[in-house]
């Protein structure tokens, strides 16, 4: 336990020294909210934009921190040894995944802390489930940490990095965030149904949009995502580079 | 040697594919010994060491470390060993003494973590980050994660590659502090001269099997080889001095200029007739060279490409 409460604190340490990990954690997520709220909201049919927003940039946020800040840490940490050395010392893979874990789930705290209160200043009103909300933005999260392992833990960590960057890119784009999935062209919405952004931010933006039924589809691809993805992950993940 | 090793290897074979990287390799520690595993690249050195590790398992064959199983019995084996690997290890966004910190958070009874990084000599680079270490500081923090827990056996693998004379001397202090409070310890190293002072037995492993074990005293010794070697002034009469040794005149032969060679055992009788004769002639000498192989001259013999198997005494 005291094993596990060091390393927490040692990874969250090692999180707020990336300064390139907090710019796409944290002024990403704001800096999209932000934009298309107040200087271009893209979708003129949209009557309320940081409804819409702010749900979706809760789910690019966690997106973030989840995949991208994850499989890059991680990725590093198997090349430059650390995974390996950790390995011989009484910290229990457990341990270290708990570590991750707690690591992943702080920051997705001060994120979402940060992307509501900017949406309140915007004038979005929390009237839906939100319980519900942080349950699929937590599916979400073992969604998108079993695709990052999945990447961290097979591929040198130049390709991580440059992979999880990519998808973060194309997710956002085809992740039903800054704008409505129907803004996209037919085939772009047929392929963006079955990845796991759009799954995620329809069904957390169904969740807090009162009298909304959350949408069966979103939430089954999410639930596939979010077993998949960690089993592959267990699979394929190589503690050495 | 004590009842139960410290470290007990017997047969093990490890393939890599098409490469046989340990074919048959068997040694034992005693408690509190250090042990020196010596070999070209590639002989089998680290493979061995990450296997008693429990990083990998072997083919075929038992290992066992402190009477455990180091796959099987890992979660019970690993709070009792430290580990220093050939390279990195570290977080290099952390400082030195926050690594140390948390690497001392793992086990149950750590070591006091500034005072080990004062042991290693990091005490002012306490508050650096690992990224900005120099090689040879790494791998002294390096060395104190492999202490920190208390272990009852370390492994060094090439620990004091890359480090500057003064950091090798602080490293060879501490595996010495090792020895006398009865730590058991298996460190691999290319350095002869290393393992001529440090360790209590070495075993020469080439192409994965152990071609020699001893003392190195043991194994200088069971080498050594009639000859004596004399470096002087060029143009001595080699003809007229064999004649004064009372030797045949094929077996003194000046190498190089200036440098001879003896056939013949370097017995105090000899050395005190050379030295007179030399004497006599006023000739100076620059070196004498008798008997004894040095250790490296071991370790060449025995793993050179052309190498013949050759008959050592084990311990």
């Amino acid at each position: 336990m005291r094993a596990v409460l060091a390393q927490s604190r040692a990874e969250l340490a090692l999180t707020l020294r990336r300064g390139e990990s907090l710019l796409v954690s944290f002024a990403i997520p704001i800096g999209i909210l932000v934009f298309f709220a107040e200087v271009a909201p893209v979708s003129t049919d949209l009557d309320d934009p940081v409804a819409f927003l702010v749900p979706g940039v809760l789910a690019l946020a966690v997106m973030s921190t989840a995949m991208v800040s994850l499989a890059i840490a991680t990725g590093y940490e198997r090349r430059y040894g650390v995974l390996k050395r950790l390995g011989s010392t009484p910290l229990s893979r457990g341990g270290l995944l708990a570590a991750k874990t707690v690591n992943v789930l702080a920051i997705e705290v001060l994120q979402a802390v940060v992307v509501v209160v900017t949406g309140v200043l915007l004038g979005w009103e929390a009237t839906g489930g939100l319980v519900l909300a942080v349950v699929f933005l937590l599916l979400g999260t073992v969604a998108f940490a079993g695709i990052g392992l999945l990447m961290a833990g097979r591929l040198r960590a130049e390709a991580t990095l440059a992979l999880a960057n990519g998808c973060f890119l194309v997710l956002l784009f085809l992740g039903g965030m800054a704008y409505p999935l129907e803004d996209l062209p037919r085939i772009l919405r047929d392929v963006a149904q079955v990845l796991p952004a759009a799954a995620l931010s329809e069904s957390v933006r169904a969740a807090c949009t009162p009298g909304v039924a959350v949408p069966t589809w979103s939430v089954v691809v999410l639930g596939l995502w979010a077993v998949g993805a960690p089993v592959l992950a267990a699979r394929a993940f190589r503690w050495e580079e | 040697m004590s009842a139960t090793p410290a470290i007990a290897v017997a047969d093990v074979v490890k393939q890599y594919g098409e490469r046989r990287a340990l074919d048959g390799l068997s040694l034992s520690v005693a408690p509190g010994e250090v042990f020196g595993l010596l070999g070209p690249n590639g002989a089998g050195k680290t493979t061995t060491v990450e296997i008693l590790e429990g990083y990998r398992e072997p083919d075929a064959g038992v290992v066992r470390v402190l009477g455990l199983d180091p796959v099987r019995d890992g979660a019970r084996l690993r709070p009792r060993i430290g580990v220093m690997l050939q390279e990195g290890g570290l977080y290099p966004g952390l400082t030195a003494r926050e690594v140390l910190r948390l690497f001392a958070a793992y086990y149950a009874e750590p070591d006091d973590p500034m005072a080990l990084l004062a042991r290693v000599g990091l005490e002012d680079a306490a508050r650096t980050m690992v990224r900005r270490l120099s090689g040879g500081q790494r791998q002294r923090l390096s060395l104190a994660t492999a202490l920190i827990g208390r272990p009852q056996v370390v492994f060094l693998d090439e620990p004091t590659a890359g480090m500057d004379p003064h950091a090798r001397a602080t490293t060879w202090t501490l595996v010495r502090e090792l020895a006398e409070r009865e730590v058991t310890v298996m460190l691999t190293t290319h350095a002869m001269d290393e393992a001529e002072h440090l360790c209590d037995r070495v075993a020469i492993v080439d192409h994965g099997r152990v071609v020699a074990s001893g003392r190195p005293t043991e194994l200088t010794r069971s080498l050594a080889r009639d000859e004596v070697e004399l470096v002087s002034e060029p143009g001595i009469d080699v003809a007229a001095l064999a004649g004064a040794l009372g030797l045949g005149s094929d077996r003194v032969r000046e190498r190089r200029p200036g440098e001879y060679v003896l056939a013949a055992p370097g017995t105090p009788d000899l050395v005190a007739d050379l030295a007179a004769w030399m004497r006599d002639r006023g000739h100076r000498i620059d070196v004498l060279h008798t008997g004894r192989r040095s250790l490296e001259e071991v370790f060449l013999r025995l793993t050179g490409d052309d190498a013949a198997p050759t008959a050592v005494p084990g311990p």
